[in-house]
């Protein structure tokens, strides 16, 4: 017991370097995580709060909601109703790691465990992030958008591009390539393709285009002219910004370029929304055994140990349904449940286990098992495939049948033999982003007529939108198209129209 | 791996976002102040309060699920139920409704605490007094120092550390003080000399300059007492614009108490106003009946008299008033009249005569509020009609019945924009 990392509380930048490299050897060495080079900063509280403010990142555009969720948080944190994470980590390489001062010395262990080496390598494999994110150039695409929407306030005022990123902002839910081929755009080539963008829009410009005489030709257009133009647009999009920045026929090169930003931040942040649960659970794994491994190396001692045990303890409870506390599941609990259960099955398996999760039962590699499980897949196929019987026993789940036609609940199954398919199926679908979020797509646009757009809301399960936002969200869609749009709401097994909102454009639309 | 300290960072990264944030509530804020003030009692509107905002207009809208429609959500926890059991529905989202948590009706509304300085500015924002400027210099009150100059005598903290220099140097040089670098070549005059082995009677008189030049440097001060200068300051006096509102009420038997609390409403709004404007601002009360009496705040609005209307008396008590305590060269005259409009009408003629002459002549401002009882029509009264005819840009009448009306009929009177003032309702 002599060559203990710290003792007491107290750590100096001597000690963050023993921790880091203790917790390396044991991450890398015996858990063979593979992660980006690590960049440890240590921040204080205020500035931990401006963190939050814009998502995390350290370099991010000027807009006034940042600073509205900034007030609210600043106001809950002096309340005391709100404490401060211990750490921010940002999907970058290098792997950023925000640990706050005031963090005692397990704490920072902990925090550097969990972040430094969890979610970093989390980053670093698991399929989602690879599709959609760019780690290596984030920060730099960060800076230069921050610079370029800054240049567009000071040319075209700031009251301009506020109106123009509110749209864009209120529709970055849906500015994603979610299907087909994966298009992850390479973010070091942005700023360079959009010069050139414009150097060719300036190119192509020739004064004698705009004296043609617009063709008198027929007043009628036949549905196979107009299904022609939209297949050539690539309808249906559900990337409505995409088809808004390509498209809109009103907008100035720089107001795409805005929306653009705007679209890509939206999809760098996607994947976070997709694998909240096994991003956490994964950090929580990783941190709970690299301590454990600390500990039996005789590197931190047993008040480290118990500290450590309390706050781990804290970050994984998850209340009952009727406790008070309840705020639904807590992503940390679930996804460090499920990581245990799943080193428990690779060891030691029950004959339940070989029926339910015959791939891994008694396999033996649990480490190797998680980490392919990491990197392929994401919460709903997590939850789908591996939430174990065993689990949801643990966990006493029980799934509610909520049909609004009946005045009453139903408790459709409960943890036995007959109810584990649909509970697990059931929660599964809580964490498929294609069942929590709406499913809207541009569907047509009638480019040889009124110029009319129409965009379509699959509504599954009769969930329709909430109506007093989706009208301002779908006022900023005319705003940015110009032009009349409608949004129709249809069944998607039965096809009828359920719902039909109209926006025009108002009179701040963004014209050219 | 590295380990970088960002403590020492400039902080406020977010200022520039705070900022946007406060200018785009600020609008809504005003908006907020407007509505709760029309519902405020008009004697709290200059107390300080908390008004609520709604979360619209800075809310970020999203294209979300409603509640409506299946769902099947799972909680953990389960203690008692078995499959197909029958729960009632939870009210409020509390206890096992969790299924409302996850769906974010985004209907919050931000409160925002205002000091009563606060709560005046937005509520006063954009209004302004006309001809302010026509008659203010008044009395004197003195307030404020200006710098004057240059003095002898002072406090040290005042001493005018540039003056003394330049003068001690120019008195220096007038003396002709020898400088310490003149002492200093003497004194190497004197040391190379005898390094040179001159005769002493030389060295003597070397000795005796470096002595004189030691005698007169001590002799004449570096800085002297009569160098030294302080700054001056004087006291400024300030012209204060006053100001003295005269609030004229009928009384009569057909003045309802609803009719009086709008009045007064309004007298209570002119009164902040001014307050505002003025450092200093006089209240005169004169009701009338068929005759005109100058009374105390009290008896004015709940004291009780009977008798027919003359509008004309209670214009040569105020003319009376005002020449015997309110030159108006001396100070800017507001007058507020409320009235149900009833008037006798051989008065009308009288009224006319003398609001056009000589009162409006004093005035810098008269507003005519005629008030009504709802529920009953708005055909215009003899007297609106007598006032209509005058014409004049700072003679303003308006009519009013609800309570929550008195507000904006203020604010168009005194709204910046010319044209909103003019128009007559």
């Amino acid at each position: 017991m002599s060559a203990l990392l710290y003792k007491g509380a107290e750590w100096s930048y001597d000690t963050i370097q023993r921790i880091h490299d203790a917790v390396s050897e044991i991450a890398l060495g015996e858990m063979g995580l593979d992660v980006y080079p690590n960049q440890i900063e240590v921040i204080t509280a205020e500035q931990m709060l401006d963190a939050y403010a814009s998502t995390g990142m350290p370099i991010f555009y000027n807009h006034w909601s940042f600073g509205k969720h900034y007030t609210q948080h600043e106001m809950m944190y002096r309340k005391g109703l709100m404490g401060l994470a211990y750490e921010i980590v940002i999907n970058s390489s290098p792997c950023i790691s925000y640990i706050m001062e005031g963090n005692s010395a397990t704490m920072q262990t902990l925090v550097i465990a969990h972040a430094a080496f969890g979610h970093n390598h989390f980053f670093k494999n698991n399929q989602t992030f690879r599709d959609f994110t760019d780690a290596r150039s984030i920060l730099d695409y960060l800076k230069f958008a921050k610079s370029f929407i800054a240049q567009c306030e000071e040319r075209y005022g700031e009251s301009a591009v506020e109106r123009l990123v509110d749209a864009a902002h209120a529709l970055q839910p849906h500015g994603i390539h979610r299907a087909g081929k994966r298009r992850t755009t390479d973010l070091r080539d942005e700023e360079a393709k959009q010069k050139e963008r414009r150097i060719h829009e300036a190119q192509m410009y020739n004064e004698l285009w705009s004296t043609l005489p617009t063709t008198p030709g027929k007043a009628t257009v036949t549905d196979q002219q107009r299904n022609a133009m939209n297949q050539r647009l690539g309808l249906p999009e559900e990337n409505v910004l995409f088809f808004l920045e390509r498209n809109a026929p009103r907008l100035a090169s720089w107001q795409r370029e805005v929306i653009r930003i705007v679209r890509l931040v939206g999809q760098y942040l996607y994947p976070q929304r997709m694998t909240k649960v096994m991003n956490e659970g994964t950090a929580t794994y990783v941190h709970y055994t690299i301590l454990h491994r600390l500990h039996e190396k005789g590197l931190i001692d047993d008040g480290a140990f118990f500290e450590f045990l309390t706050s781990h303890t804290n970050v994984v409870a998850q209340p009952g349904f009727d406790h008070p506390a309840f705020q639904g599941f807590n992503p940390y609990a679930l996804g460090f449940a499920m990581m245990q259960d799943i080193e428990r099955i690779c060891l030691k398996p029950t004959a339940e286990d070989r029926i339910w999760a015959p791939d891994i039962a008694g396999c033996g590699d649990a480490m190797g098992a998680l980490r392919d499980i990491w990197a392929n897949y994401r919460d709903d196929s997590f939850i789908a495939q591996y939430l174990s019987p065993r689990l949801m026993r643990d966990l006493r789940l029980f799934a509610i049948e909520d049909n609004p036609e009946r005045s009453t609940l139903l408790v459709k199954s409960i943890h036995d033999e007959r109810g584990y398919r649909n509970i697990r199926r059931s929660l599964a679908k809580r964490y498929d982003v294609s069942y929590t979020d709406a499913i809207i797509e541009v569907v047509s646009v009638d480019l040889l007529g009124d110029r009319r757009l129409v965009m379509e809301h699959r509504v599954v399960d009769g969930r329709l939108l909430a109506t007093s936002e989706a009208r301002k969200v779908l006022q900023h869609v005319a705003d940015l198209w110009g032009y009349e749009v409608q949004l129709k709401e249809v069944d998607a097994m039965k096809g009828k129209v359920l719902a039909d909102h109209h926006a025009r454009p108002s009179q701040a639309a963004f014209a050219a | 791996m590295h380990i970088i300290d960002r403590r020492l960072n400039p902080g406020g990264k977010n200022l520039p976002n705070r900022q946007r944030f406060l200018r785009r509530a600020r609008r809504i804020v005003r908006e907020a102040v407007r509505q709760a003030s029309a519902s405020r009692s008009i004697r709290d509107i200059d107390e300080a309060g908390v008004v609520v905002i709604p979360g619209n207009g800075i809310d970020e809208p999203s294209f979300h699920l409603g509640e409506e429609g299946h769902h099947q959500p799972v909680f953990p926890g389960n203690k008692e139920f078995v499959e197909g059991d029958r729960l009632p529905r939870p009210q409020g989202g509390a206890g096992g409704g969790g299924s409302q948590a996850g769906q974010g009706q985004s209907e919050d509304s931000y409160q925002i605490a205002l000091s009563a300085e606060e709560f005046l500015e937005f509520f006063l924002e954009d209004l302004e007094l006309p001809d302010l400027e026509r008659r203010q210099v008044t009395t004197v009150e003195s307030e404020g120092m200006r710098r004057a100059g240059y003095a002898s005598t002072g406090s040290p903290a005042n001493l005018a550390l540039g003056r003394t220099m330049r003068n001690s140097l120019s008195r220096r040089i007038a003396l002709r003080r020898p400088r310490p670098a003149d002492v200093a070549e003497a004194e190497q005059a004197i040391a190379e000399a005898q390094a040179s082995g001159a005769d002493e009677s030389e060295i003597a008189e070397l000795r005796r300059l470096r002595d004189s030049l030691q005698r007169r440097s001590k002799a004449i001060a570096w800085i002297d007492p009569i160098d030294i200068r302080y700054r001056r300051f004087e006291p400024q006096p300030r012209p204060m614009a006053q100001a003295v509102m005269f609030c004229l009420m009928d009384v009569s038997a057909s003045m309802t108490e609803h009719m009086k609390d709008l009045a007064k409403r309004f007298y209570m709004l002119l009164y902040v106003f001014l307050k505002k404007r003025y450092k200093k601002v006089d209240l005169v009360f004169i009701r009338h009946t068929d005759e005109a009496k100058e009374v105390d705040e009290q008896t004015f609005f709940h004291g009780t008299e009977s008798g027919g209307t003359r509008v004309s008396s209670v214009l040569h008590e105020m003319l009376r008033v005002v020449g015997a305590r309110y030159p108006a060269d001396q100070w800017n005259i507001y007058a507020a009249q409320a009235s149900d409009g009833d008037n006798d009408p051989r008065d009308n003629l009288e009224v006319t005569g003398l609001l056009s002459g000589e009162v409006l002549e004093k005035c810098q401002y008269y507003a005519y509020l005629e008030v009504n009882e709802p529920g009953h029509g708005s055909n215009p009264s003899s007297l609106w009609r007598a006032y209509e005819s005058i014409a004049q840009p700072h003679l303003a009448q308006r009519s009013v019945t609800h309570r929550e009306d008195i507000y904006p009929i203020f604010r168009e009177l005194f709204s910046r924009n010319e044209d909103v003032r003019r128009r007559v309702v």
